[in-house]
Formats: structure tokens, C-alpha cells, sequence
């Protein structure tokens, strides 16, 4: 088998094409690795506010006042200034963060890699989708800047709260039609990445590199690409009719009738609903956009640490696709106590209990994977590891949530924060570290501390246990959500909990500090990393670290083999390289 | 580190299990209040049924994973092993274990949601409207004549404590509406309570009555319940309406027959 040579293309030179308005994949993951950076951090000092003014609500934070003059004067917070900085929270969490780390970070950097192409499909549309995001977060951060605040309607955006404008109240005014700006633009980038990613996985494969033998984090990556173009086809017009409500007069989610504020509204016809419908349609599949991408990187960590495949690639594969198809029939469980009509509950509730199938088989593949291995522990499969027992601790709190009649009485409460934060939240976070830790040699040619990774990892996993595990005792008491201020007499003896999550979650961020140290001071001063130095098989594997500009250096990789040839015995060791013509098998 | 890993899973799973099972954290109570209701047992009944469930898949799944790691963490002799019975067994012990609990649940559930939402409020049922507005409620009974006066929602003056916009003036059924700022219902009498918003979404929930409804602005909801222990409880509202939703509260009174007689008629005079 001759492998053909295609013309070496050389990388462009200067500053800006290089490293700004760049085309290059990998230079594009990073950036968007560096943009979900800055929101997870911007989003955890927020999370630290909101937890601080819970528990002690008159200490002054200091600096809090020069933020925002009307929202914490002197420091001390208003209760539509927590109620601002939850939604700036949310929104930064689940877009910029959750969307962009797993998916679009490691995806664009790795995927057209781990299908041996040279770039993404379309390269141009690549650099528009980075920057439409880059756009959507500076017009999300502006609304922290306007007159009367930043949006308060939660990242739900619930109407007519979010589209009767200010009427209805601080957070109401610029601040929420740049929220909705802000998520029509990020809508835009999405869906344009999407197609990317979905025409680079179909068109571009090298030679070999069959559907079944892509690795299972492109697999992922590709299944999260097509839920995503479903979910934000919708969320995108949703926004646009939320913004003509707000600026054009029209009613799409306004009914007749509503006195706010002593004011009689002019709008007619709309219904509040039809929001809450459309944004779950989206809402619902992005807590999978959110957590594949996730299962994906893990199961590639774990494939390797364990030195053995999983008990079945393609069920795994099966499951997400399963997981993807499911996860359109269950937006409803969203909604049951919102007035829609009963019936449609119970056929709500029924996909939502069954979807745990799939993801309960994925479980169980891991932990019988796992049985007869030879685990290496590093800190990329301790957070892998990790993901597994924060992915079962959500999972299973999903189990009350997905029947209506526990719904009424959890929906709300501080069950359903701890239930979302742990399986979207933590467990793709995790999925997030697991793939730092193992792609950071691949990605800047130098490795990381394991040491401070294993503390960071041990720190982490109590420390988000000692978080959201509280969470749930409070829901079953009936602690609601959404409150900036606990002062109904049943939520008072409450505080104490309160205070212990504060200070676990004070702790806990500040562990990340140590992550962010050994992310900046291995990017600079990290001992160098070989071109395999975690003995993988996937194609990333097969470059020098980092990669050259055009991935393979001009030639034409060939597939010979299935992702994970471990466990054999060959030249190399225990592994064999998927392009290794070691016992090869050619399918084309 | 693979076994220190290991050592604090079991720790995690075995304490998070702690306050579920002791009903205490830190001091405070972690349970459900006492059920006041008549349906909420049902729903009672099911949450404790999936605890255990889930309770038990959670710390199994943790302690598996923990042994797991303990024993191959570190391995380098000796033949790789595969899982007896391989993916097959998974797939079908997730169908078969997963798949009942899902849906002995899901239809054991489908009857306690029946008894809230699928029987209608018995015909003699006590009529009780309530409005919620940023940041209050407002319960309306009809009076003597036993009909509401028709709502005007440009006649809304929270000044003038006209907080339905009723238009006693040209209405004469709205003349003897009683509106308070709190619900009191007799005890042992079922109630059908119809909810209507003022302005942006909000939600009525009492937990000792096992009820959560939102309010939605543009729709005619309605719950009945009937609560079955004289007390006082609080109702508070848990859909994020603006900066006073931590704040929007009111009272549930549920009294003697004899003493919400009295109540009623203190308040028409």
C-alpha cells in the first residue's frame, strides 16, 4: 500500500492570520479552550458571590461596589443584583463553557485529527463560528455595564418576566435584549460549527479510517454535532421572537391583560408556554451537548488507561446515539408543573425514565471494563474516573425528578440544582480536566505536573461531593430555589447548611487555582512531552507534540486498524497505532 | 493513589447516604415536613420507594467502582480478564433491572399524579381564587351570592387595595367578594382553588399539601386539595418573578369549620 503525497502546506505567517484570525483547527480549539477559561472562572467568582451574600448577606465583598455602583452598593448585594449575577452564572456556564470546553475546544482541536484529515471541512466558516462566539460573550459581558443592570430571568429567560421589559423591574431593561442577543449570535456560531464538524466526520476521513473505526470521542463529537444542529435551530429563532417582543411591540410570548407594575401592558395573543416549550426543545438535548462530548473523552481516557478496549465500542456508540434520539421526547419534564395539560406529563415522564436505560448500560460497560485491567492512575483517568461516580450521583437523582408526581413537590428546589449541577455541571467538567490533563502534551509539546494534578483531582471530587450532595437534603425539605435571601421561616434553620455549601465551595474554587497554576506554568516551563506519551493509539498520537500546521506534515494517513488495539502484543509494546501496517487488515 | 481514590468513594457514598437515612444534616431536619393532605401520601409513598431505589443503585454503583479501582489500580503482571458474560450481560441487566424499575415507577407515579390532576374537584367543592402579583397573593371567596365579579385588569389599583380590579360600582356581583391576603380554608373540606396571574409567572407551593403549581400569566389554572390538619403553613412562591420573588410569601390558615365560619364572616362585614 503506497501512501499518496499531497503538496506540504506551509503555515501562514504573521501574528494575526496565525494566532488571531486564524484557520487552523487546532489554533481555533484553543482559542475556544482559553474563551470557556475565562467564563468558567468569571462564572465561578460568581457562584462564590451568590454563596457569600446567601450566608453572610450584609459583609461587604470587597470590590463588589466598583462592579456595580446600583446593584452592591458598598459592597453589599440587592436582591435583583443576585439574582443578575445567577443569570449571568447560568448562561456562562451552560453556553460558554459547558457548550464550548467539551464540544467545541477539544472537538475542533481533535476531531479532524482523529479521522486523519488535514483540517476541519470548511476552515473559513471554522474561524466565523469562534468569533460569532467571541461576539456573543463580549455582548453577554456588556449587559453587566447597562444603566439599570444585567438581565435577572434566570438563563430559562421564563416570559413575560424576560419580554415585558422594564415594567417589570430592575435586570428587565438593556440588560435582557442583550441576553437575547447574546444567545441568537451564540446560536448562530453553533449551528454553523455543527455542520462543520458533521461534513468534516462524513467527508474527510482518510483512507481506513471506516465509521466503526473512528475512536469514541469522535464519535461523540459527531452525535453532539447533530443534536446540536436540531436544539439551536430552535433556540435561534426563539431568541429572535423573544428580542421582537422586547423591541418591536409584537406579542409572541405576551398574553392579553397583565397589569405589571400598576401599568396595563399593550400586548395580546402570545403564550408564556410557547417559550418554555421552544426553549426546552433546545434545552433539554443541550444537557447533551453538554455530557456527550464528555462520555466520549472519558471513554477514550479510560480505553487507554486500562490498557483493554470497552466490553463493546459499537453499544457504547448505540447508547449515545440512543441518549441523542431520546433527549428530543423529554423537553415536557421541564414543564410539569407549569399548567400544560396533564396528560401530556405522563408521556413525558415515561421517555425520561426510559432514556436512563442507555445511560445506565454505558455505566455498567464502564465499571465491567474496568474488571481485569491493568488501570494506570494519572490525573487524566482519576478525572475520567471521576465523571463516572459524579455521572451515577446526577444520574440517579434524575430518577425523582422524571416522575411528575415527586416533581411536584421537588420541582424548584435546591433537589433540582444539585441534580443538574452534578450531571451536567460537575460530571462534564470533569470531562474537561480528564481531557486537559491527557491532551495537554499533544496540544503544547509539554506535559503536566501529575502531582498537583492527583492533589487538584482528590481536592475536587470532596469538595464538589461536599457541594451539591447538600443540595439534595435541602430539596427534600423544600429549600427553594432562585432565592437571594432565605427568610421564610422554614428555610431559616436551613442556614447552617447553607453556610457549609458556602464554605465547600469557597474551598473547592479555590483548588482550581492549583489547576490554573499547573495549566500555565506546564505551558511555559513543563518538562517535554514525547509524541506518545500516554502509549495511545488514536491517530493524534502519531504527530509530534504539538502538531504541525497541516496535522500530518503533507502525507496521506492510512488506516489499518480499530481505535483500540490494546492488550496485543506488537513492536511497540502492549498497543497498536491505528495507522500501524502491523497485522493489517485494509478496508476502505 | 488509585487505592486512596477508592478508600474515599466508599467514604462518599457511605456519608452522603448518612443524612437520607437519619434525616438530619448539620443540625437541621432534612425531610419532607408531615403531610397535610389527603392525596400526598401517594406522592409520599413514591418518593420513598425511588429513595430506596436509587439510593441503593447510587452506593452500589460507587462501591463497585471504588472495588474496581482498589483491585486492578496499578496492575502490570498477570493477563489482561474480561467481565463475565461482556457487554451482553450489561445491556441485559440495564433492560431488565432499569427498564421494571422504570416503569414500575413510572406507572406506580402515573396514580399519585392521577389523584392531583385527572379527578376533578368534587361539585360542592369550596371556591377559592387566587391571583398571584409581584410580590404577593391575593385570595378571593364570593361572598354571600356565591359568584366572583368579573376582573378588570385596568381597574387594578394595589393603592387602593383593589388588588383583583373588581368594578363594584357596575358590578354588583363583585360587591360582597371577600379578598385577603391570606388563604384560610376549613379543615377537611376540599378546596378548588382557580389561580390566575397579574402580571409575570409565579407559583404557588405548600409543602405540607404536596402541591407546586405555577401561576402562568394568559391561563386559567386550577388545583383542588383538601388539607386534613388545622395549623397555620406557609405558601411561597417558586417561580423567579424579579427582585422580590425571595420575598413573595403569604399564609395558609386551615381551621375549624366553626372557626372559618367566624373568620368569613369578620371579613364580609
Amino acid at each position: 500500500m503506497s501512501e499518496a503525497h499531497v503538496a506540504h502546506h506551509s503555515p501562514p505567517q504573521g501574528f494575526i492570520r496565525k494566532y488571531v484570525f486564524s484557520l487552523d483547527h487546532k489554533v481555533i480549539g484553543l482559542q475556544y479552550y482559553g474563551l470557556a477559561l475565562v467564563a468558567v472562572f468569571i462564572g465561578m467568582v460568581l457562584s462564590w458571590l451568590m454563596r457569600i451574600h446567601l450566608v453572610w448577606p450584609n459583609w461587604p465583598i470587597p470590590g463588589l461596589g466598583l462592579l456595580s455602583k446600583n446593584g452592591a452598593p458598598g459592597g453589599v448585594m440587592t436582591p435583583e443584583y443576585y439574582l443578575s449575577l445567577m443569570t449571568m452564572h447560568g448562561t456562562l456556564m451552560v453556553f460558554f463553557v459547558l457548550t464550548n470546553a467539551p464540544f467545541a475546544a477539544f472537538g475542533n482541536y481533535f476531531l479532524p485529527i482523529q479521522v486523519g484529515a488535514e483540517d476541519m471541512a470548511f476552515p473559513r466558516f471554522n474561524m466565523m463560528s469562534f468569533w460569532t462566539t467571541f461576539i456573543a460573550f463580549c455582548i453577554l459581558m456588556a449587559a453587566f455595564f447597562v444603566p439599570d443592570g444585567p438581565p435577572l430571568a434566570g438563563w430559562t429567560a421564563y416570559a413575560p418576566l424576560s419580554a415585558v421589559g422594564s415594567d417589570s423591574g430592575p435586570g428587565e431593561g438593556l440588560g435582557q435584549t442583550l441576553w437575547a442577543l447574546s444567545i441568537f449570535v451564540f446560536c448562530i456560531a453553533s449551528l454553523l460549527g455543527a455542520l462543520n464538524f458533521i461534513a468534516t466526520t462524513l467527508d474527510l476521513r482518510t483512507k481506513g479510517m471506516t465509521l466503526s473505526r473512528m475512536p469514541i470521542c469522535s464519535w461523540a463529537w459527531f452525535i453532539t454535532s447533530c443534536i446540536a444542529l436540531l436544539a439551536f435551530a430552535v433556540l435561534m429563532p426563539a431568541c429572535l421572537l423573544l428580542i421582537l417582543d422586547r423591541v418591536a411591540g409584537t406579542s409572541f410570548f405576551i398574553p392579553s391583560g397583565l397589569n405589571i407594575s400598576d401599568h396595563l401592558q399593550p400586548h395580546q395573543g402570545g403564550s408564556p408556554l410557547l417559550w418554555q416549550h421552544l426553549f426546552w426543545f433546545f434545552g433539554h438535548p443541550e444537557v447533551y451537548i453538554a455530557i456527550l462530548p464528555a462520555m466520549g473523552i472519558v471513554s477514550h481516557i479510560l480505553i487507554n488507561s486500562m490498557r483493554k478496549p470497552m466490553l463493546s465500542h459499537k453499544v457504547l456508540i448505540y447508547c449515545m446515539m440512543g441518549i441523542g434520539f431520546l433527549s428530543y421526547m423529554v423537553w415536557g419534564h421541564h414543564m410539569f408543573v407549569s399548567g400544560m395539560n396533564p396528560f401530556s406529563s405522563l408521556v413525558f415522564s415515561f421517555p425520561t425514565l426510559i432514556i436512563t436505560i442507555p445511560a445506565t448500560i454505558m455505566t455498567l460497560i464502564w465499571l465491567g471494563s474496568l474488571y481485569g485491567s491493568k488501570l494506570r492512575i494519572t490525573s487524566a483517568s482519576l478525572f475520567a474516573l471521576g465523571f463516572i461516580s459524579m455521572f451515577v450521583a446526577g444520574g440517579v437523582s434524575g430518577f425523582f425528578l422524571a416522575q411528575p408526581s415527586i416533581d411536584i413537590y421537588l420541582h424548584a428546589t435546591y433537589f433540582v440544582v444539585g441534580h443538574f449541577h452534578m450531571v451536567m455541571g460537575v460530571a462534564a467538567i470533569f470531562g474537561i480536566f480528564a481531557g486537559t490533563y491527557f491532551w495537554f502534551p499533544k496540544m503544547t509539546g509539554r506535559m503536566m505536573n501529575e502531582s498537583l494534578g492527583k492533589l487538584h483531582f482528590i481536592l475536587t471530587i470532596i469538595g464538589t461531593y461536599a457541594i451539591f450532595m447538600p443540595f439534595h437534603y435541602l430539596g427534600l425539605v423544600g429549600n427553594v430555589r432562585r432565592y437571594s435571601a432565605f427568610v421564610d421561616d422554614y428555610l431559616i434553620p436551613l442556614i447552617p447548611v447553607h453556610r457549609f455549601i458556602t464554605i465547600a465551595a469557597l474551598l473547592t474554587g479555590g483548588a482550581q487555582l492549583i489547576f490554573l497554576f499547573n495549566l500555565i506554568y506546564s505551558r511555559f516551563a513543563g518538562p517535554k512531552a514525547s509524541d506518545n506519551p500516554w502509549e495511545c493509539t488514536s491517530l493524534e498520537w502519531t504527530m509530534s507534540s504539538p502538531p504541525p500546521f497541516d496535522n500530518f506534515g503533507g502525507r496521506h494517513v492510512v488506516v489499518y486498524h480499530d481505535p483500540y488495539q490494546y492488550g496485543v502484543k506488537s513492536s511497540t509494546g502492549d498497543y497498536l497505532m491505528q495507522d500501524s501496517p502491523e497485522g493489517a487488515e485494509v478496508r476502505t | 493513589m488509585g487505592k486512596l481514590f477508592a478508600v474515599i468513594l466508599v467514604v462518599i457514598a457511605l456519608a452522603s447516604a448518612v443524612p437520607i437515612i437519619t434525616h438530619t444534616f448539620l443540625g437541621a431536619s432534612v425531610a419532607p415536613p408531615e403531610d397535610i393532605s389527603t392525596h400526598g401520601h401517594a406522592i409520599d409513598e413514591q418518593l420513598s420507594d425511588t429513595m430506596v431505589e436509587a439510593g441503593l443503585s447510587f452506593v452500589a454503583a460507587q462501591l463497585v467502582l471504588a472495588f474496581f479501582i482498589w483491585s486492578f489500580a496499578g496492575k502490570k503482571d498477570g493477563e489482561l480478564k474480561t467481565f463475565p458474560g461482556g457487554a451482553k450481560a450489561m445491556v441485559i441487566a440495564a433492560f431488565v433491572l432499569v427498564g421494571t424499575e422504570a416503569l414500575a415507577l413510572g406507572l406506580l407515579g402515573t396514580k399519585a399524579w392521577a389523584n392531583v390532576y385527572f379527578q376533578p374537584a368534587a361539585a360542592d367543592a369550596l371556591q377559592i381564587q387566587a391571583q398571584a402579583g409581584q410580590f404577593a397573593f391575593y385570595f378571593r371567596y364570593a361572598g354571600p351570592d356565591g359568584k366572583f365579579g368579573a376582573i378588570h385588569p385596568d381597574k387594578i389599583d394595589e393603592g387602593n387595595s383593589n388588588f383583583f380590579g373588581l368594578d363594584p360600582a357596575n358590578d354588583v356581583e363583585s360587591r360582597d367578594d371577600i379578598v385577603s391576603g391570606e388563604l384560610v380554608v376549613p379543615v377537611n373540606k376540599e378546596v378548588h382553588m382557580m389561580m390566575h396571574a397579574k402580571d409575570v409567572g409565579h407559583s404557588f407551593y405548600v409543602r405540607e399539601l404536596r402541591i407546586q403549581q405555577d401561576f402562568v400569566p394568559g391561563l386559567d389554572l386550577s388545583v383542588h386539595f383538601t388539607a386534613t390538619k388545622v395549623g397555620k403553613y406557609e405558601i411561597v412562591c417558586t417561580q423567579l418573578c424579579g427582585l422580590g420573588h425571595y420575598n413573595m410569601k403569604a399564609y395558609l390558615s386551615v381551621m375549624a369549620q366553626d372557626d372559618y365560619d367566624k373568620w368569613l364572616k369578620a371579613q364580609s362585614q
